[in-house]
Order: C-alpha cells, then structure tokens, then sequence
C-alpha cells in the first residue's frame, strides 16, 4: 500500500469528518431538545445549497459568502416546518412522528427537483480547483476552508448554547420541558428556533460542501443518513459526540475507499451503523441508557 | 348471507367485470392501484399491527424482482417457482434483521434507521454485482405465455394482481382473527404489557416481519414482470420504500382495508397528475402534493380515511365487529 495514498486519504477523511460533524450537530440538537428525528434533514440541506448556487449564478457571490444568506433561508424554513407541522406531533406515537417528517423531505426534494431540474451543478468557484502541497499530500484548499470553517460554526453554536439567553433557554427546555414552562419559558418559541437553529447548522453545512461535490435534488436523502450514523456514533442528542462521531465517519469511508471501489463506502458506513446500535445503542461517546 | 356479504359479493362482481369497459390505459392505473393495495398491506403486516415502523421494505420488493429475474434468465425457471424462492430469501434477510431488531432491543427510531440500512446496503451491493446486471440494471426478456408469467395487454395483469389483492385481504383478515393477530396488537398498544401477560412478543415480531417480508416480495416478481426492467436504484430506493408506505397510511394504519382504500384514493391520483404534470415540465409535483397529503392525514385524521367511508357506508354495513 502507498503510504502517500494512505495519508492523503486520512487527511481528506479528517477534513471532510468535521462538516459531516456540522451536519450532524444539527440532527442531533434537534434530537436533544426535542426528541424528534429530523427525517429531512439531508433535504434542507439540499435547499441552502441550492440557495447559496442560486447566489452564485444571479450574483456571482461566493459561497463563503453566501453562507450566512443561506443558512438564514433555511433558519426560517426550519422555524416554519417546526411551527406548522412539528410542534404539533411531539405527543404522537414514535410512529407517527417519522411519517410526516419523511414526507417533508419528500416535499423539499420534489421541490428542488421542481424548480432546478434533475440536473447535476457544480459552480466552478475561485477556489474550487486550488490545491495546496504540504510536503508529498495534496490538499483542496475549499476542503481545508470548509473543515476550519465547520469546526469554527461549531464552537460558536456551543457559545451560543453555552452564553446567551436564548441558548439557556433551549438547554432549559431540553433538559425538563416542564420545568422550563413553569419558569416562563415559550416553550413553543423556543422549540421553533430550535429546531430553526438546527437547520440553519445543516445548511450551513451544505453550503460548504457546495464547491466539493456536484449540486442535485436528490442527495438529500444521502446526507440525512449520513446525519444519522454520526450521531448514533456519537449518541444521540449528544453535541461533542456528533463532532467526533463526524471525523470517525469522514476518516473510515476514506480509508475504506482503498480496499472498496469508492460507490461502496456507504456499505462500509451502513455496516458501522448497525454494529454501533447493537452493541452500543448509547453512542460511543454516551453513558449508560 | 348478511348485507355485509352481500355489499362485498357487488364490489367483487364489479371488479371483476369492469374489464369489459375499460381501455389499456385505464387498466393500467387498476393495475397498479391493486399492486399497491397488496404491497401496502404487506407492509401493513409488520408496521400497522405491531407497530414496528419499516422504511426499507422496498428491500424485499427488490429481492423478489432480482430472484425471479435471475432464476428465469439464466436458468430458464419459471417466475412462478421463481417468487417462492425470492419469497424464503426475502423471509431469511427479514428474520436476520428482526432477530437483530427485536433480541437486542433496537426499537422505534433506531429500528426505523435499521431497516433503511439494510436496503441501502443491499442496494449498494446489488450496483456491484456484474451478474445482476450492476448499476445499469437489468432487462427482462420478454416471452409471453402463463409458464414465463409474461402476457400481452393488460387484462391478464388486472386479473392477477386483483386475484394479489384479494388473496392479502384474505390473509390479513385470518390473521387479524388469529391470536397471532392479537397477539400483534397487543404489542402495537403496549410491548412491555403484553410481554407481562404471557406473549412471546418476540416470536410474534418474527412472524410479522416474515410474513410481511414474504408478500412484499412476491410483489417484486409481478413488478419485474410487468414493468420488465430492474434497476438497483428504483427498486430498493428509499423513493419507492416511501412510497409504498403512503397508501395505507392516508387509508388507515393497522386496518384491513385501510390500504386498499388509500391505493383507491392516492394512485389514480399519482397516475394522472404524473401524466399531466410530467407534460408541463413540473416533474416532481405529485410528490410534493402527496407529501402534503400525508402530513395533512397525520395532523388531522390520524385514524386514516378509512373512519369515513366507513361512516359513509354504515347503513349499508351496520355496526362492524372487526374494530
């Protein structure tokens, strides 16, 4: 085996493992708070990515920049779909909490698939075909600016959690739904900027992959799995457990690739999955259930 | 012969003319209405009596389809012995990941996650297998006669995938009065309580999961039959697993003729506005409008439309016991 290969392939697993922690860390705020799988997660994504595309083409901007935009778009696409449809079925049976988020995700996807057509898009950007060398390894410098920038959006949602009223709030409400409502809480509210933060995080997410891989409507579905694996790596709910279960992740399907053809990672990442849930449903990272 | 038998002996007899009047086109849509009638009762099996949601069960369509289409092509067997073997290989896969499911407590959400595992594994593992005719799929030979379960036009597929139809309603209602079937509920309502009281919930999840892992797949192998094309990402797709779960949802969850109404209601519904809105370059809007649809089902008649025709033909009906 070369070993060139081999740390290239590590080092670009590393990088691509810390947006897949945003993404994530979305699914798993959500989770935490709440108690709802977000089944169209991968779909909002899709949605700020097509966004910050749109930007791109329109006005030319840059992705980097667009990010905010982007993430705002799908910040209130969030509070709207956890306003209308979600705060009302956080009572119901498991059972029936999957379906109507499954169905928005069909929703999102068909929409995409609406007004951008079926067609694969990528925007060639500044930056997307600059590589950097560090010593023999060869680096994408959009790969390297999405990880650096991922891992930053991701300490400044746990300031956020950690500092501000409003992260307070959403810890309160997490931690004792009750509680929260008798100290004053709009719990409603708060659940809606939640689950609105949640997205926001996963579009954000999106936006930085946008120079890395081609743009269509349905691989969505691909990253909402994706989102699923990391956190059940990490645990559920558990914030630094999706961080962490995101370079897990990113760094075994890239080492995977040298022994795999590289459309058979996910069967890697899948298998990951199931073994996790039955020996450590809790996450690798949770305590005892 | 109550008015319950007789109301269900019209409804057969109209089903069973309405042949004689329709064009091609318009069996077409029968015929799918009756495939996804069957294949939501299927899935009804496992998830609308015990409660164990299953977003992967286009898994065991496309088990069903690639069996029959392997055996017939390359061994010249006939489908119908064909979708008995696909039909024990989809009950073996469905018992490995019950057993996994259901002894290590994987419940809820993460089984949920579970079973979309397994059908995107096999998905990705069926892409790579050059026999299986790998990412470009395959094409079914076309040879019409009853032994190759091919034919021309579409009247011997209306008559077989009602007879599909009607052989589940059949099914499903002796299970239902079986005291597997109650057994099933029980757990549906309240696992740990029933446990409590004597059942063995988990052979009872193990039956289901069988059962219904065994007709979805019979399923398959009318498909690959009538559509004669099979393609990894189509059949053991999350789009069709999502699909296929609508039916009997917007009809009503865990009830005998749930599916069949939602498949009466929502294919007509997807076939025509498919056609209609495919022409005007709006691809994919059907979707969004059934996406819509379910989400409005699940806010506001979680019990499924099924409450109100049987509203509406309570005079003709009388009280029904089967609650």
């Amino acid at each position: 085996m070369d070993p060139h290969l081999a740390l290239q392939l590590i080092i670009q697993g590393i990088l691509l493992g810390g947006i897949y922690g945003l993404i994530a860390l979305g699914l798993s705020l959500i989770f935490g708070v709440m108690g709802v799988i977000n089944f169209a997660h991968g779909q909002m994504m899709v949605m700020a990515m097509y966004v910050s595309y749109w930007l791109f083409i329109l006005l030319s901007l840059d992705p980097y920049l667009s990010l905010v935009g982007a993430a705002a778009a799908v910040f209130v696409l969030g509070y709207l779909i956890q306003a209308t449809v979600v705060n009302r079925i956080l009572d119901y049976p498991e059972a029936m909490q999957v379906l109507p988020l499954v169905a928005m995700g069909l929703i999102l996807e068909n929409m995409a698939l609406l007004f951008w057509g079926p067609d694969h898009r990528s925007p060639q950007t500044a930056l997307s075909l600059q590589t950097l060398w560090v010593g023999p390894v060869m680096i994408d410098v959009s790969r390297l600016i999405a990880f650096v920038l991922a891992i930053a959006i991701t300490i400044l949602i746990f300031i956020f959690l950690k500092k501000t009223n409003i992260g307070k709030c959403i810890r309160a409400a997490a931690d004792n739904r009750t509680g929260a409502i008798l100290v004053g809480i709009d719990v409603d509210r708060i659940y809606n900027t939640s689950f609105a933060l949640g997205a926001a995080t996963t579009g954000a997410a999106g936006v930085l992959l946008l120079p890395l891989m081609p743009l269509s409507p349905h691989m969505g579905h691909d990253f909402t799995l994706t989102a699923f694996i990391v956190v059940i790596l990490g645990g559920m709910g558990n914030l630094i457990g999706a961080l962490v279960g995101g370079l897990i992740l990113g760094l075994a399907e890239s080492v995977a690739t040298l022994f795999l053809p590289a459309t058979l990672k996910q069967v890697v990442s899948f298998s990951l999955l199931v073994v996790i849930m039955l020996f450590r449903p809790q996450g690798l990272f949770g305590g005892k259930k | 012969m109550t008015r319950r038998h007789v109301f269900f002996a019209a409804v057969l007899l109209v089903l069973l003319a309405l042949p004689l009047f329709l064009d091609k086109y318009a069996l077409g849509i029968f015929v799918m209405i009756f495939f996804y009638a069957y294949v939501g009762q299927s899935w009804n099996v496992l998830t609308g009596y015990t409660g164990h949601i299953s977003l992967g069960h286009a898994l065991y369509i496309g088990i069903g389809a690639y069996a029959t289409t392997f055996l017939a092509q390359t061994f010249g067997i006939t489908p119908w012995i064909g979708m008995l073997v696909g039909g024990i290989a989809a009950v073996l896969i469905a018992l490995f990941l019950g057993f996994l499911g259901f002894r290590f407590g994987i419940r809820g959400v993460y089984f949920v996650i579970m079973t979309i595992a397994f059908a995107e594994i096999t998905r990705l593992i069926v892409s790579h297998v050059e026999a299986l005719g790998s990412f470009s799929g395959i094409f079914v030979d076309f040879n019409p006669s009853f032994w190759n379960f091919q034919f021309r036009g579409n009247l011997p597929y209306y008559y077989i995938s009602l007879g599909f139809m009607l052989a589940s309603l059949v099914a499903v209602h002796l299970i239902e009065i079986s005291k597997l079937g109650r057994f099933m509920v029980a757990i549906r309502e309240d696992e740990e309580a029933a446990q409590a009281l004597g059942v063995d919930t988990f052979r009872c999840n193990m039956f289901a999961i069988a059962i219904s892992a065994f007709m979805t797949s019979l399923a398959g192998a009318f498909y690959a039959n009538y559509i004669y094309y099979l393609h990894p990402n189509s059949l053991f797709g999350m789009a069709l697993s999502i699909e296929l779960i609508l039916r009997p949802i917007v009809g009503g969850l865990g009830t005998l003729f749930g599916p069949v109404i939602g498949s009466f209601i929502l294919t007509p519904l997807s076939e025509i506005s498919r056609a209609y809105f495919s022409k005007g370059g709006l691809e994919g809007l059907h979707l969004i409008l059934y996406g819509i649809l379910a989400i409005l089902v699940v806010l506001f008649m979680p019990k499924g439309i099924i409450v109100y025709v049987k509203r509406a033909l309570h005079p003709i009906l009388g009280t029904t016991n089967a609650e």
